[in-house]
C-alpha cells in the first residue's frame, strides 16, 4: 500500500512539465533530429559564417566537428575554418570579449558551446523567428523571445523583415492597451522558396546547436542499450540464482 | 583441484593467524543473523552502500581532469564532457550518482519511519544514520559549486548568506566560510577540498560506525519483531538467515534493478528534465547577474520552502534547521509500544501519510517561484511537517495499536 501511494506521489512529481528554459514563446515547438548528419552539416555552415564573427564556440574542437559530422579535414580547412587557426583548435574567435562588449551595447557575446542546454531548442528557434523592426532599438530590431536583444538580425538577409501587428487588450481595469498579436513579412529575403526555407534553414541551425551543446549524446545513446541490455540478462541470473538459494527457507 | 583448495585454506589460516579475517567474515556476513522476512524496503541500505562507491570512484576519475578555479572551472568540465575519453559517462554517473543517493537515503529513511527503526534498541544506530544524511547534505552542497555554472554560484550565495541572518556573529560567520565577500575562487578552492577529501573522510567514517552499530543490535524488520527472543540450541535465532549467502544474492538482484534504472538516466536522460541537472548551471558563473529563478537542487527544495514560509529570515533559518534536527529525537518522541506499522493504530498511519504528502509537496513548492498562493502552500504544509514531530508523544501514546506477534511472518 505505501509503496503504491509512494509510486503515485512521484509519478505525480515527475508529470509535472520540467521547469525547462524559461518563459518559452507559445507556437514555437521544434522536434531536433541529431541523427540527421547533413543537416548538422548545414547548420555548422550557418553557424561559422553568420555566428562566429561575434560569438565562440570555445569548448568545441574543429577535429571532432569533422568526425561526428563526416566532414574530412580538408574540407573543414577550407570552408569552416577561417585565419591560422589548426585542425585540433576550439572553436575560438579573434574578438576580445572586452572589445565586444563595447559593440554591443556593453554585454559581450555570450560562448555558445552549451547555449541548446540553458536556453532549449523551442527558446531558440522561436528566437531565430521573431526578429522584427524596432527603430527605438540600437540595431533596429528587436525580439518577440529575448526582448530588447542587444543583437542585430544576423540572418535578415536570409528572413528577409517583418514588422509587428498589434492587437488591443483591454485589462481588467478598462485601461486599454497595445500588444503585438504576430509578426508580418515586410520586405522578402534572398532565399528563393522563402519563409518556409527560412524555416529550414533555422532548423538546421538549432540543430546544429543542440548537437554543439553535447557531442557524447551520439556516443551515449549508442552506448547506453548495450549496457542495459547486459544488465537485463543478468538481471535473469541474478534473479535464478536468488531463488535458488531462497528455496529452503519456510 | 584439491591442492589449489589446500593452498587457499592455508593462506586463510596464515593471515587469520595475524589478522580477524574469518572472525570478521563470519561476525558480519557469514554468522550475522538477519530477519527472513525483508522486503521491498530493505534494500536500500545496500543500494546506498553502492551508490556511495559509484560517487567515490566516479569522483576520483572526475578530479584527475577538473580545475577548481574561478577561471578554469566550468571549461574544464565541458573538457570532461568532450575531450576526455569516457569523461562524459564519469560526470553524468557522478551527477545522477548525487540525485540518486538522495533517493535511496530518503527511501531508506522512510523504511524508518514505517517499521520503527529508530526505536529502541536502534537509537544510537538512527543517530548515526542522521549524521550521514546531514553530513550528506554538506558534502552534496560543496559539490554543486564546482561547475561553477550561475546555478552553482547563486545557490551558495542565497545558502550562505543564510548564515548571515544569524544575530551578532551572523555576517562574520558568512564571511568566514566564503573566504571572501562574495563567492569567490578562494570559496571554490575550499569548496573542492571540502568536497573531495573533509567530507568524504567523515562519511566513510560515520558509514562505518553505522554499519557497527547495526551489526550490534542486529536488524529490525517489518514485523518489528525482536528476533533474538527465540533461538535454537545453537544459540541461532529462530527467524534469522545468514546475511551471507541469503541477503548477499538477494542484494545484487535489487542492485542490478537499480543499475538498470540508473543506467536509463545517465545514458537517456542526464538532465532528468532539468532535475539532477538544472539548465541554468550551464551558462557559466557571472557574479553581477542574478538569476531570475534561484532554485537548488530537488532534494533539498523541501527545506528551502520551509525556509521561505516562514516570514522572518532568522526565523525561516531556524525552522529550516528544526525541520533536519528534530528527525533526530524520534526515539524519544514515538511513544508507541509497537514498532511496524503493521500493527500500529490510525493515528500513526495517518500522520505518516499526511508527513509524506506534505514533504513531497514542500519539496515540489521548493522548485518553484514564490507566489502568494504557493507561500500560503508551504505555510500550511510546514505547520503539517512540524505537527507530525511535535504531537507525536501524544498520537503515539494513545493510539489503538494492535497486537504484535512472536514470530516474523513468512512469507
Amino acid at each position: 500500500m505505501m509503496v503504491r501511494i509512494f509510486t503515485v506521489c512521484v509519478f505525480v512529481m515527475l508529470a509535472q512539465s520540467s521547469f525547462a528554459a524559461s518563459g518559452d514563446l507559445p507556437g514555437y515547438h521544434i522536434d531536433v533530429d541529431t541523427s540527421d548528419t547533413s543537416s548538422l552539416q548545414r547548420g555548422a555552415r550557418i553557424f561559422v559564417n553568420y555566428c562566429m564573427g561575434c560569438h565562440s564556440a570555445a569548448y568545441m574542437r574543429y577535429n571532432r566537428l569533422g568526425k561526428d559530422l563526416g566532414i574530412t579535414d580538408e574540407v573543414l580547412k577550407s570552408n569552416f575554418m577561417f585565419g591560422t587557426d589548426k585542425i585540433g583548435d576550439t572553436m575560438d574567435i579573434a574578438m576580445k570579449p572586452s572589445d565586444a562588449a563595447n559593440f554591443f551595447a556593453g554585454i559581450a557575446p555570450p560562448d555558445l558551446s552549451v547555449i541548446a542546454r540553458s536556453r532549449g531548442a523551442d527558446w531558440l528557434y522561436a528566437y531565430f523567428m521573431t526578429f522584427y523592426s524596432d527603430p527605438a532599438r540600437p540595431f533596429g530590431v528587436n525580439n518577440l523571445q529575448f526582448k530588447d536583444v542587444a543583437m542585430p538580425h544576423v540572418l535578415w538577409e536570409l528572413q528577409g523583415t517583418q514588422k509587428p501587428v498589434y492587437k488591443t487588450v483591454t485589462h481588467k481595469g478598462g485601461t486599454e492597451v497595445e500588444v503585438i498579436d504576430g509578426l508580418e513579412q515586410t520586405t522578402p529575403g534572398k532565399l528563393p522558396e522563402g519563409y518556409d526555407e527560412y524555416k529550414r534553414v533555422v532548423y538546421d541551425l538549432v540543430n546544429f546547436l543542440v548537437y554543439l551543446s553535447e557531442p557524447a549524446k551520439f556516443q551515449r545513446q549508442k552506448i547506453g542499450i548495450w549496457v542495459i541490455l547486459y544488465l537485463l540478462g543478468f538481471l535473469v541470473l541474478a534473479y535464478l540464482l536468488k531463488k535458488e538459494y531462497w528455496k529452503d527457507i519456510h | 583441484m584439491n591442492t589449489a583448495i589446500k593452498l587457499l585454506t592455508a593462506l586463510v589460516e596464515w593471515i587469520d593467524a595475524r589478522f580477524p579475517l574469518l572472525k570478521w567474515w563470519n561476525e558480519h556476513l557469514a554468522k550475522y543473523y538477519a530477519p527472513k522476512n525483508f522486503n521491498f524496503w530493505y534494500f536500500f541500505g545496500s543500494l546506498a552502500l553502492v551508490v556511495l562507491v559509484i560517487q567515490i570512484v566516479t569522483g576520483i576519475w572526475l578530479t584527475m581532469n577538473y580545475k577548481p578555479s574561478a577561471e578554469y572551472a566550468f571549461a574544464s568540465v565541458e573538457y570532461i564532457m568532450r575531450d576526455v575519453e569516457w569523461g562524459w559517462w564519469m560526470r553524468y554517473m557522478h551527477s545522477t550518482g548525487s540525485s540518486a543517493f538522495f533517493i535511496v537515503i530518503y527511501l531508506h529513511m522512510f523504511r524508518a519511519l514505517l517499521y520503527g527503526s529508530f526505536k529502541k534498541p536502534r537509537e544510537l544506530l538512527w543517530i548515526t544514520g542522521m549524521f550521514i544524511y546531514l553530513t550528506l547534505m554538506a558534502e552534496a552542497f560543496f559539490g554543486y559549486l564546482l561547475p561553477w555554472g550561475q546555478m552553482s554560484y547563486w545557490g551558495a550565495q542565497v545558502i550562505i548568506s543564510l548564515f548571515g541572518a544569524i544575530p551578532v556573529i551572523g555576517e562574520h560567520l558568512a564571511l568566514w566560510i566564503r573566504g571572501d565577500y562574495v563567492i569567490s575562487d578562494v570559496t571554490l578552492n575550499r569548496f573542492f577540498a571540502l568536497h573531495v577529501v573533509a567530507f568524504p573522510l567523515v562519511l566513510l567514517g560515520l558509514v562505518f560506525v553505522h554499519i557497527i552499530a547495526l551489526h550490534e543490535v542486529g536488524s529490525n524488520n517489518p514485523d518489528g519483531v525482536d528476533i533474538k527472543k527465540f533461538k535454537d540450541t545453537d544459540g541461532v535465532p529462530l527467524d534469522g538467515i545468514p546475511f551471507h549467502p541469503y541477503y548477499t544474492v538477494k542484494d545484487i538482484v535489487g542492485v542490478t534493478v537499480f543499475l538498470i534504472l540508473f543506467s536509463l538516466v545517465v545514458f537517456y536522460a542526464p538532465e532528468l528534465g532539468g532535475y539532477f541537472l538544472e539548465h541554468a548551471n550551464f551558462i557559466p558563473a557571472d557574479p553581477l547577474k542574478t538569476p531570475e529563478h534561484i532554485a537548488p537542487v530537488w532534494y533539498f527544495t523541501p527545506f528551502y520552502a520551509i525556509l521561505r514560509a516562514v516570514p522572518s529570515q532568522f526565523g525561516g533559518v531556524v525552522a529550516m534547521g528544526l525541520a533536519t534536527i528534530l528527525f533526530f529525537f524520534l526515539p524519544w518522541l514515538d511513544r508507541s509500544p509497537v514498532k511496524s506499522i503493521r500493527y500500529r493504530g490510525w493515528k500513526y498511519k495517518t500522520a505518516l501519510t499526511a508527513f509524506v504528502i506534505s514533504f513531497l509537496a514542500l519539496g515540489w513548492l521548493g522548485l518553484q517561484a514564490a507566489t502568494p498562493l504557493y507561500t500560503w502552500l508551504a505555510r500550511l504544509f510546514s505547520v503539517v511537517y512540524f505537527a507530525f514531530f511535535f504531537l507525536m508523544p501524544f498520537y503515539t501514546s494513545t493510539d489503538n495499536d494492535k497486537p504484535v506477534p512472536d514470530r516474523v511472518r513468512y512469507p
